[in-house]
């Protein structure tokens, strides 16, 4: 028996894959958190007073706040003093075309896999990169524009259009929300900006890679997309990280924001470090992603693959206001050696008719230590509201742990909800089983686990439901005994 | 094709095969009866590799080769396959998905071209027929939700597909009707062959009345205490187990 368990750990504990580091000059703020900080990011950025103003506030809010405590999760303490809160390349690009980007980002790009002259040609993706905290290529705009489609930097967005900033920044997230929340609206750095006009199909899935760079920068990103009344965008958020010892921390927060008739599909394949075997080292996650249902009949769905990060602790939410609104999660969340997750979902219904769909898919290998905790609420004005949910744990070994925590807040009872949860255990009986078939040990893992997360990976778009399947298999691949 | 000399099998120190040896030759079929829990499966699980079983002595030798060195795909790819008495369910992966992953593992191993999706379902269904199961069965999780007579149609389903060289059938028949048996039986003969060799673990004669078997072995408490040809299985059905004891009992005494 101990055979076979070792066996089973040495699957499911191979090397990141795609740890490297880039080396691109960087620009620094000094380390530490006060408000001279933050000054010195807002005048760096050109910033409009408005948003100085609103991330002082964010700031002096946060020092009030407490770090939350109550995730299933355990880390030691975060130094805020400890960590530089902007780094930027030093040569300011401005790239019209490829050739002029940085040969080294270039290969950055294509070690990870997303050469972006491929992307250009071959699949239509408008790519606008975040390398570490500064875009600095940016595909496509012309043939968005020409829709009235905006898609870029949230510091461009910050100084060409100020006033939609100013309207929806923080409209679905306020900085008074949660810890992470706050500390992110004092300093974030940039992220993407997205909006697309009344009316407008956006005709082309948009596309941001995320990469953490600058050793010891926290990462801060800002992400806003506005769907006005009968828009559709799908957005795809996908991210690798370079290995390194330090843990890093990651606070994003994403809004986005569905008017009347919308549609807003967000679908992330995420990547970071998780640090190695023993858990050391590896990136902080905390993310705050909430979507606003604002308008009747909008649509807001969060598709997700998480493969990375020490500790993940996020729940990517939907606020269906709007009558008839529509919100969707759908999430694989894997855990492999110390990694720990703390994911799920809030449905908040509060128009009448709003639907919800829960679909979570746990899968927890090595010493992993999975934990879905989902919220669902119909509140007093929410008739007719459903709710279905559905939360899967997958275990590989056993010394892993999956658990579950579902909430549920009725005040209107007219409200349907459904709930299913599942564990299961990939057995030594079906390990051998395929072995007999012929089928290597690997390969009846990745089977298994992708029979499993099928359901999830049917609502990605195709290169990602792809790409999403071999960072499954990477995360469990290990030499086989 | 397969020599077993001396095999003796422990499970935590227990022992449960107490030297076996067999001879099995291409173009035969060997049946293997006994009581319950006298380790016909614990011989099929260790012939097919698997690890929970402590080989503590002997050897086997599979067409040359020392099969105990080999993990358990590599026997599988090397043409061993085993229908299990009690064959295992995979929730979440259709039937057909999983057999074209295992037989393309088995044609690469090869050095042949693996079949795309289009070739398969062509092969597939027209293997359905030789076990007269629906088509629906391929889109079904392997296994999941089957009954016990369907489980082991399956089986022999997924044999015919994989082609071996050497099949071992633990138990195949039983929890069969009638038809299903005669279906079962002929799935088998299917495959008998010149250069393919067949291990089957019964109860029953009546499997044995339609694949007839070249040799019958009584298995008995983890030895081999009576081989024969056919005829002793009917023996065994008419008289049961307890003679053959006593005769091993008063050869020892
Ligand atoms: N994993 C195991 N752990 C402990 N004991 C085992 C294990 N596998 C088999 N045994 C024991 O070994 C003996 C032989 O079992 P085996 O399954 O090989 O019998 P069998 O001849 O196939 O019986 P049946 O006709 O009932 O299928 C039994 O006493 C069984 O309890
Ligand atoms: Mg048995």
């Amino acid at each position: 028996m101990s055979n076979e368990t070792s066996t089973l750990e040495t699957l499911t504990s191979q090397e990141y894959k795609y740890g490297f580091v880039t080396e691109i000059e960087e620009e620094t703020v000094p380390k530490g958190l006060n408000e001279d900080i933050i000054r010195l990011i807002s005048s760096k950025k050109k910033e409009p007073d408005f948003l100085l103003e609103w991330r002082l506030k964010a700031y002096r809010h946060w020092l009030t706040m407490k770090e939350p405590k109550w995730a299933n999760v355990h880390y030691p303490p975060i130094d805020y003093q400890d960590i530089i809160y902007y780094a930027a390349p030093k040569r300011k690009p401005k790239w019209n075309s490829l050739e002029e980007v940085d040969p080294e980002l270039l290969r950055t790009f294509e070690r990870l896999g997303i050469p972006l002259e491929e992307q250009k040609r071959l699949s239509g993706v408008a790519v606008d990169a975040v390398f570490d905290s500064v875009s600095v290529a940016t595909t496509y705009k012309e043939k968005l524009a020409e829709l009235g489609i905006i898609f870029c930097s949230f510091s461009e967005a910050v100084q060409n259009y100020p006033d939609l900033v100013q309207r929806y920044l923080g409209s679905v997230v306020p900085y008074t929300d949660n810890f992470f929340a706050a500390l992110n609206s004092a300093v974030f750095s940039d992220g993407s900006f997205c909006y697309i006009p009344k009316g407008v199909r956006c005709p082309m899935e948009l596309s941001t890679y995320f990469r953490i760079n600058a050793s010891e920068t926290g990462q801060f990103e800002r992400t806003l997309i506005i769907a006005e009344e009968g828009a559709y965008v799908s957005y795809l958020e996908g991210c690798t990280a370079p290995m390194r010892d330090e843990n890093q921390l990651h606070a994003a927060v994403v809004e986005l924001i569905a008017h009347k008739n919308a549609e807003i599909k967000y679908s992330t394949v995420q990547n970071w470090y998780p640090g190695d075997k023993d858990g050391k080292g590896g990136i902080y996650n905390f993310v705050t992603k909430r979507g606003l249902c604002l308008g009747d009949n909008s649509k807001i769905s969060w598709t997700q693959v998480e493969t990375g990060s020490a500790i993940t602790w996020k729940y990517p939410s939907v606020i269906l206001k709007g009558d008839n609104s529509v919100g969707e999660f759908y999430s694989v969340a894997l855990t492999n050696n110390y990694q720990q997750a703390d994911t799920g979902t809030k449905m908040i219904h509060i128009g009448k008719n709003t639907r919800s769909t829960v679909i979570s898919k746990g899968i927890s290998a090595g010493h992993g230590n999975n934990t879905y905790r989902g919220l669902i609420k119909i509140t007093k004005s929410a008739s007719g509201a459903r709710n279905y949910s559905q939360c899967d744990s997958l275990l590989i070994g056993d010394k892993c742990g999956a658990h579950t925590f579902p909430y549920i807040e009725v005040r209107n009872n007219s409200a349907r909800l459904e709930h299913e949860a599942t564990t299961s255990k990939i057995g030594e009986d079906q390990l051998f089983y395929c072995n007999q078939r012929g089928l290597s040990t690997e390969d009846a893992v990745n089977l298994i686990v992708n029979g499993y997360c099928k359901e999830v990976f049917h609502h990605l778009p195709m290169e990602f439901a792809v790409e999403a399947q071999k960072l499954l298999a990477v995360s469990l691949e290990g030499s086989v005994g | 094709m397969l020599k077993i000399r001396d095999l003796r099998v422990a499970v935590e120190d227990k022992e449960i095969l107490k030297g076996i040896n067999l001879e099995v030759n291409a173009g035969e079929v060997h049946a293997i009866m006994g009581p319950n829990g006298s380790g016909k499966s614990t011989l099929a699980q260790v012939l097919a590799g698997r690890e929970t079983y402590q080989v503590t002595s002997g050897e086997v030798l599979y067409e040359g080769k020392d099969l105990l060195k080999m993990p358990p795909e590599e026997r599988a790819r090397e043409g061993i396959f085993l229908a299990f008495q009690y064959p295992i369910e995979i929730p979440g992966i259709s039937n057909s998905y999983f057999l074209k992953a295992a037989l393309n593992a088995i044609r690469k191993h090869k050095g042949l071209e693996e079949l795309d999706a289009m070739e398969f379902l062509t092969l597939a269904k027209q293997k359905l027929k030789i076990v007269e199961m629906d088509p629906s069965f391929l889109n079904r999780p392997v296994n999941e939700g089957f009954s016990g007579g369907e489980k082991k149609r399956n089986e022999i389903f997924q044999m015919a597909i994989l082609e071996p060289k050497l099949a071992i059938l633990d138990e195949t028949d039983s929890g069969l009707d009638i038809d299903a048996l005669k279906i079962v039986a002929n799935g088998i003969n299917k495959l008998r062959s010149k250069d393919n060799a067949i291990i089957l673990v019964t109860h029953y004669q009546r499997l044995l009345n339609y694949v007839i078997p070249d040799y019958v072995h009584v298995l008995f408490d983890g030895r081999i205490i009576k081989s024969g040809g056919k005829e002793l299985a009917l023996e065994l059905e008419e008289k049961g187990y307890d003679w053959i004891k006593e005769e091993v009992e008063t050869v020892r005494s």
